[in-house]
């Protein structure tokens, strides 16, 4: 009898946390100045004050389906942070609000994009990013193909992915880990694990005990992050980026964290969600834990929290204000930018439809 | 023809160092048909790069390229397998650009192999141009000869917009005509008259354009004069083009060897009896594949339109009346 030819099994590995879930830090250095760490919880708290904005906007008829950040702030800041906005790009989602505004998208076309209005596709000139994916998965190729183009032309430029534990299951994941790992492109796929594929638990997605772990079968580095700890994902994102501009090739991060709410404004998860579990995870607030490190360091205080609070309530009503006031485009835009040099017969139509006698062409 | 793209690819890479070549087999191989054979020699394996076979990242990396500030072109290696990448040509490709509000355009160029009648193994003949067609923001070009196979390929390799560039299977060997050394552009959008007649409007594109010109010419020594158009460009799509032929002639036929339902026939019959309604003498028809799936390569003569089907129903239609 020969032995097993079977892989070994392996212990599956905890997630990589720095801070207690009372905001503790361990024995060792912070991998971000208390600076970071104070312009990180803002993007968290800007986040937290948009989404409330635009959760109550919709409820009123003002705002169209969005999805909420909820509970996973410190998993997208944590990893934005990690970012240089100059030459890393981001191929995004469609849950990862502060990491877009951080990266220079403005607020207003944001919240235009989900009123909308066309007009909040706009991505100005030097702002790194791909529009938000809602074709689940679709942009991971493209993120690997970004990467890999920037590397091929000598720059030392990232890009970072976003997706969550559903499209994971997508081809899209698969093939692009495959080829991300034979060409060594410079991405980082940051996979959100927040429990939830709308109804859909992450038991139902894979039999895997990690999602983390698929990456050894591309040749590639995972790891597993509490995403609920900025700090935490904070520092395995910079490493995964350094790696990669080193040109040490792709990494997929596991960022364990938590929905807490619904999966976009026409979801209704006490359908599906256990409530016990939902209360857990509510107790791990990553907004509350950053504040308890911050106050461990002395150097959070009401006042502080009011001053930001209001700050950040101001930006997004200005923001909003923008938005509002933006007017809903012509029926050009249904027409505009569709291809560089646009054929005769859209030309035609576009001239149709702004003489309302649209559907003759 | 096959020569021809291979010349284009090689001086467009010479011109421009941003044009890179990938796709499954495009290296060492030279790809499947040889469309890529020496540049992977000539131009390094970071710009003509074997891809894995999974052709939704093929497509999908190749915009994340065009994203980076390169100019991709991609090999699908036959069109039966773009299905594989639909979701990214379909969705991603065609509107990208549309979806930034022109902030990311695509100067990508798709080039693949479609239709049949050269025996491949199953499902690597279908003409699926129609779904391309109708998918906004993508381009789709089917040069039927040699010339026009370079031309409209440095068309689509300046164009900044994502061109969809068919190359027929069956022409790639078959077809040879001359080809000028040096570098020239056919523009997207213009048809070919392939030959000039007064009786008949016959139009075609890529292969079945070969099938027509050999059609009219026996149709010529029954006394029926056929005008062939080569559309070379099915989006943008010549409709001045077609107007004036059909207006001349009265009479169209339109030779396609994809299915009848849903096949780009039907679009250009509602166009020209739209723009030439007054013009026509008889009903305009199709001669295309039947609505079943393309079958293994023993019966596929059965299946495409050849030059006697085609013979029987234009001397038909020559003699019909509205």
């Amino acid at each position: 009898m020969s032995e097993s030819r079977f892989l070994p099994d392996f212990e599956p590995i905890a997630p990589f946390s720095r801070l207690t879930e009372s905001g503790i830090l361990d024995s060792g250095e912070s991998p971000m100045s208390d600076e970071a760490v104070l312009e990180a919880l803002r993007y968290m708290v800007l986040t937290r004050v948009f989404d409330d904005k635009a959760t109550s906007m919709q409820r009123q008829g003002r705002f169209g389906t969005f999805s909420s950040v909820r509970g996973q702030e410190a998993s997208v800041v944590g990893a934005a942070s990690a970012l240089d906005p100059t030459k890393d790009w981001i191929v995004p989602q469609y849950r990862e609000f502060p990491a877009l505004i951080r990266h220079g998208y403005p607020i207003e076309n944001f919240a235009l994009y989900f009123m909308g209005n066309p007009k909040g596709g706009t991505i100005p000139p030097n702002v790194n990013m791909l529009p938000m994916q809602i074709s689940l998965a679709a942009q991971i190729p493209q993120a690997t193909g970004l990467a890999w183009g920037l590397k091929m032309q000598g720059g030392d430029g990232v890009a970072i992915t976003f997706f969550g534990d559903g499209a994971s299951s997508e081809g899209d994941f698969h093939e692009s880990l495959n080829l991300a790992g034979i060409v060594k492109a410079p991405v980082i796929f940051f996979l959100q694990n927040n429990g939830w594929a709308i109804s859909t638990p992450r038991e139902n997605q894979t039999a895997a005990r990690s999602f983390a772990e698929r990456a050894i079968g591309y040749g590639v580095e995972g790891v597993i992050v509490d995403g609920n700890d900025l700090l935490a994902v904070h520092e395995v994102t910079s490493q995964a980026v350094a790696k990669a501009r080193a040109g040490g090739g792709p990494t997929l991060i596991e960022s364990v964290t938590y929905r807490i709410g619904a999966h976009n404004t026409a979801d209704d998860p006490t359908r599906y969600v256990d409530q016990q579990e939902f209360e857990k995870w509510q107790q791990k607030d990553p907004v509350e834990r950053i504040k308890n490190y911050l106050r461990s360091r002395g150097i959070w205080n009401e006042n502080l929290e009011q001053e930001m609070l209001d700050s950040c309530a101001a930006q997004v009503d200005a923001a909003m204000d923008i938005a509002r006031n933006t007017s809903l485009a012509t029926s050009d835009a249904l027409f505009d930018h569709v291809y560089a040099e646009p054929p005769q017969r859209m030309q035609n139509q576009k001239s149709h439809w702004a003489n309302r006698n649209g559907g003759v062409s | 023809m096959i020569e021809a793209i291979r010349e284009c690819l090689g001086q467009e890479m010479e011109a421009d160092s941003r044009v890179v070549v990938i796709g499954e087999d495009v290296g060492v191989l030279g790809g499947v048909f040889r469309a890529t054979d020496g540049l992977q020699a000539r131009f390094g394996k970071d710009r003509v790069v074997d891809m894995p076979l999974a052709e939704g990242v093929i497509v999908g990396s190749g915009i994340g390229l065009a994203i980076s500030g390169l100019r991709p072109v991609i090999e699908l290696q036959f069109l039966g397998f773009g299905h594989q990448a639909f979701h990214q040509i379909g969705q991603q490709v065609a509107r990208l650009r549309y979806r930034s509000q022109g902030r990311h355009s695509l100067p990508l160029v798709i080039r693949s192999p479609f239709g049949g009648g050269v025996r491949t193994p199953e499902l690597h003949s279908d003409a699926f141009e129609a779904f391309y067609t109708h998918t906004p923001g993508l381009k789709v070009v089917a040069p039927a000869t040699a010339f026009d196979a370079k031309g409209l390929l440095a068309a689509a390799m300046e164009s900044d917009d994502p061109v969809l560039y068919l190359e027929p299977l069956k022409g790639y060997r078959l077809t040879k005509d001359e080809v000028p050394d040096e570098r020239y552009t056919v523009p997207l959008g213009k048809l070919r008259v392939a030959r000039a007649g007064t009786d008949v409007t016959l139009i075609a594109w890529s292969a079945a354009v070969n099938v027509a010109e050999r059609a009219a010419e026996e149709l010529s020594e029954q006394g029926i004069s056929v005008e062939v158009l080569d559309l070379r460009s099915l989006n943008p799509l010549d409709i001045d083009g077609i107007s004036e032929s059909v207006t001349k002639t009265g009479r169209v036929a339109i030779l396609h060897e994809a299915p009848l339902t849903g096949g780009f026939g039907g679009e250009l019959v509602a166009t020209i009896q739209q723009e030439c309604f007054y013009s026509l003498e008889a009903p305009i028809i199709r001669i295309t594949s039947p609505d079943t799936p393309y079958p293994l390569g023993g019966v596929e003569d059965l299946y495409i339109p050849d030059v006697d089907r085609v013979v029987a129903e234009v001397a038909t239609l020559a003699k019909a009346s509205a």
